[in-house]
């Protein structure tokens, strides 16, 4: 065996990398839909977000080039969205879900208008941070390159974790997701906590869709995210609502897309479409595996939609 | 007087609180008419009416969710305006509602801490936790503090909205039905021990009640509502349960209550052999229920909510799986499914009947139609369906049952509660039946339809129905059963017959002893 010939060490390995760098759109979304979904709404939209904010980190990253202004972008952009959204579900008998699926449609469409000049130019990319000089295997180094959105996704997951249960602001997003006359007899305003949670929520799905065009893959293109921001919200029901479960969640996820490219990478392409389906495929034994006729999910929001 | 607590200085003591000429108008619809409650402080005040009496209306106008269209409320002697529900929790105004408010999901500790007007931006959970124990340390009662709210039983529940109340140290309680969800022994345990505190004077309590029983127990003045007017009221002692009831339901001609038929060597109709059945939850909430039911007896089962009551009846009307056991009618293996029912005559009246028993939306025919649609002479071949039929005969029950409604084509939704309970009674009773299963069939209904409804089932079982009722209404069971179960903690472990039940050995089953 060579120096740096690690044989079919090489997979795990590379589903490792590819957990890290696939997660990071994953985990926001999924953070975004996570903090929307505990004041009692459903933003299916962020779909649409996850692309309109992949295109505009991308194209102010171009114009700019600043890719870091370009994650603020994408992520400001992701805010509006958002805020509309939030908007539009606070008028009487108005359906979040069926918003949601306007706003992502909206969200695409409108990505792909003022995306069309940013097909071919070539943006700066994000940077990233090397953990792996210590080790003399180019495919460690490489795998330990890691994105540092990465690392604000798993600092954000901890935080909302922890204001969830220690700060005034998390308590009342939980009290307005599980039971809005509680929060009404208490004098806050429902509407308004889930139009800042929406808001926040789309800022964050933003910032994942900045990662798509500006580090992995690191291009502006239509087929660009391939309903990661549909598979988030799978992911926020797998991880019952929980952030620390979201960020797991989104790492398993990570690896499932990771797999194709891994296995290709030490030669095997026989199925390699087939194993580009695990994320998808992964989607659906999940929500099988976490729904019962018999049961209501766990831990879910008593104010969703889905759910009542 | 807590470093927790809103900080109001001294300490709060209670309130006396009166309305005058309170008169509160709904379009053409006069909801409540001049009435003056005098509460003085430290006393237990009980507020009686039937439902549309304008009790929650009078309540809702002190605690601010309404305007009143004329009249004051004072405190304390000064006139004040409540505009708002803050502006009540500023005068120590507090309301412990009859469905919860609390958040089931967060814990104990977490609800009494966001409940505050100014909870803390980041909150230490050590101190506030501490705080928190001080603070029942000087209560009446206790409730575990960290776990979420969901897993607390009804009783406890309640507990905690009143400490809740106590917490943010609101010293004018106005409690709207509080033991509804108790069991005898606790309700005794709660208003004892919050006659205690008025008796300190640390409160003043204006409980909305309709049970005599604990009127004439713990109360010390009782105000008689009656169509939003005040009709009557006075010192407890110098009152009768007679009086007071005359005066709720005035001059109404209350149907008599039909004879108990006596049957002798009845046949064994219904049986529940071993039933087990999970919750939503996926938790075991009904647990080896055994249970024979005989033509022409009604076996009441009283219970304490969430007990597995629920969960029971939506196995029996097919709503639910069963995760074990089996039921027979007539020795014969039975399956809650339409043929079946049919075949056995099995008929129901669910609790929330609009939400169990009918679509909302569709009409007083079509809902009357549910269990005939699909025989001639509405079904016509080739699944044709035809609505004079079912107009025709849902014509003939609404004036059968007397159902006020404007005509057969009116969403059943519109109706008042008492005519959907009456459509969904002469859907299922106007037949023949030979098991009927019950629950809660009077649930938020004024006296004469309950009275009516009572007779309807006392009826079916004078014609040798098995009648199966499930209550939360302890006096409803006892009332109308032969035979008395109590089921508490998902299993009935206590079956009595009527001559020898009594509330003492009944309410101790309930508490699970």
């Amino acid at each position: 065996m060579s120096g740096t010939d690690i044989g079919f060490w090489g997979v795990p390995l590379a589903m490792f990398a590819g957990a890290i760098r696939v997660s990071t759109p994953f985990l926001f979304v999924s953070l975004g839909e996570c903090l929307t979904e505990k004041s009692g709404r459903i933003n299916l939209g962020l779909e649409g977000t996850l692309v309109f904010g992949a295109m505009s980190g991308y194209a102010v990253s171009y114009l700019t080039g600043s890719p870091w202004l370009g994650v603020l972008a994408a992520g400001i952009s992701g805010m509006f969205f958002g805020a509309i959204h939030g908007y539009i579900c606070k008028l009487p008998k108005v359906n979040d879900i069926a918003i949601g699926i306007a706003m992502m449609l909206f969200g695409t469409g409108l990505a792909f208008f003022f995306g069309k000049p940013f097909i071919q130019p070539q943006a700066p990319h994000l940077p990233s941070i090397n953990l792996g000089g210590w080790s003399d295997y180019p495919q460690i180094q490489s795998a330990l390159e890691i994105n540092p959105l990465f690392l604000v996704g798993a600092v954000l997951a901890v935080a909302m974790w922890w204001a969830f249960k220690n700060t005034r602001w998390g308590l009342i997003i939980r009290m307005t997701g599980d039971s809005a006359p509680a929060a009404l007899a208490m004098g806050y305003s429902v509407d308004l906590v889930r139009f800042l949670a929406t808001t926040v929520g789309g800022f964050f799905a933003g910032v994942g869709g900045a990662f798509l065009s500006l580090y992995y893959p690191g291009a502006w293109s239509e087929g660009l995210s391939s309903g990661q921001g549909l598979m988030a919200v799978a992911l926020v029901i797998f991880s019952r609502w929980n952030p620390l479960l979201c960020f797991g969640a989104a790492l398993l996820f990570g690896a499932a897309g990771a797999i194709g490219p891994a296995l290709q990478s030490v030669g095997i392409t026989q199925g390699y479409y087939f194993f580009n389906a695990a994320p998808y495929l992964l989607t659906l034994f999940i929500m099988i595996a976490s729904v019962s006729p018999k049961r209501s999910l766990k831990g879910a929001p008593g104010e969703l939609s889905i759910t009542k | 007087m807590t470093a927790f607590a809103e900080p109001t200085g001294a300490v709060r003591r209670a309130v006396e609180l009166e309305t005058v000429g309170m008169t509160k108008i709904f379009g053409s619809l006069v909801a409540l008419e001049d009435v003056s409650v005098h509460v003085k402080p430290g006393t237990l005040h009980a507020l009686l009416g039937e439902n549309g009496a304008g009790k929650s209306t009078l309540v809702k106008c002190i605690m601010g969710f309404y305007q009143p269209t004329r009249g004051t409320v004072m405190v304390d002697g000064k006139e004040v305006v409540i505009a708002t529900p803050r502006d009540a929790h500023a005068h120590g105004i507090g309301m412990v509602y009859q469905h919860f408010t609390l958040v089931p999901s967060l814990t104990a500790a977490e609800n009494l801490v966001i409940s505050r007007a100014h909870p803390p931006a980041v909150i230490d959970w050590k101190k506030e936790i501490a705080g928190l124990e001080e603070f029942l340390e000087r209560m009446p009662f206790k409730v575990p503090l960290t776990v979420p709210v969901a897993s607390l039983s009804a009783g406890e529940k309640q507990k905690l909205e009143i400490l809740k109340q106590l917490y943010l140290d609101q010293r004018f309680l106005i409690l709207d039905e509080p033991t509804s969800v108790l069991t005898p022994g606790e309700a005794d345990e709660v208003l004892g021990l919050l006659r205690g505190m008025t008796e300190a004077g640390d409160l003043t309590i204006l409980m909305i009640s309709h049970k005599f029983r604990e009127v004439m127990a713990y109360a010390d003045d009782v105000t008689v509502l009656r169509r939003g007017q005040k009709i009557g009221g006075g010192k407890v002692g110098e009152l009768t349960v007679d009086d007071m009831s005359r005066m709720m339901i005035g001059d109404t001609k209350i149907r008599e209550r039909a004879a108990r038929k006596t049957f002798t060597g009845q046949k064994v109709t219904l049986e529940l052999a071993g039933i087990c059945a999970e919750d939503d939850g996926g938790m075991p909430a009904v647990d080896a229920v055994n249970l024979k039911v005989h033509a022409g007896e009604i076996v009441g089962v009283a219970g304490v909510s969430g007990n597995g009551q629920s969960t029971l009846i939506e196995v029996l009307s097919g709503q639910r799986d069963m995760t074990e056991g089996q039921l027979f009618i007539d020795g014969e293996n039975f399956e809650p499914v339409r043929q079946q029912m049919a075949k056995f005559k099995v008929f129901g009246l669910p609790e929330e009947p609009l939400k169990n028993a009918a679509v909302p939306r569709m009409t007083v025919a079509e809902n009357i139609a549910f269990r005939s649609f699909d025989e001639p002479p509405i079904a016509r071949r080739f699944g044709f369906m035809s609505p004079k039929p079912m107009r025709k005969r849902a014509r003939e029950l609404i004036a059968a049952y007397r159902i006020k409604t404007p005509s057969t084509e009116e969403p059943i939704e519109n109706l008042s509660g008492g005519n959907v309970q009456r459509a969904i009674l002469a859907r299922e009773l106007s037949g023949q039946v030979d098991v009927l299963i019950v629950a809660n069939p009077c649930f938020g209904l004024d006296f004469a339809s309950v009275s009516e409804i009572r007779s309807q089932i006392m009826d079916q079982r004078n014609r040798g129905a098995a009648v199966l009722l499930v209550s939360e209404d302890l006096d409803e069971v006892l009332e109308l059963s032969d035979r008395v179960a109590v089921m508490s903690g998902g299993g009935i472990h206590y079956v009595v017959p009527i001559a020898e039940a009594d509330r003492n050995s009944i309410g101790k089953a309930m508490a699970g002893h």
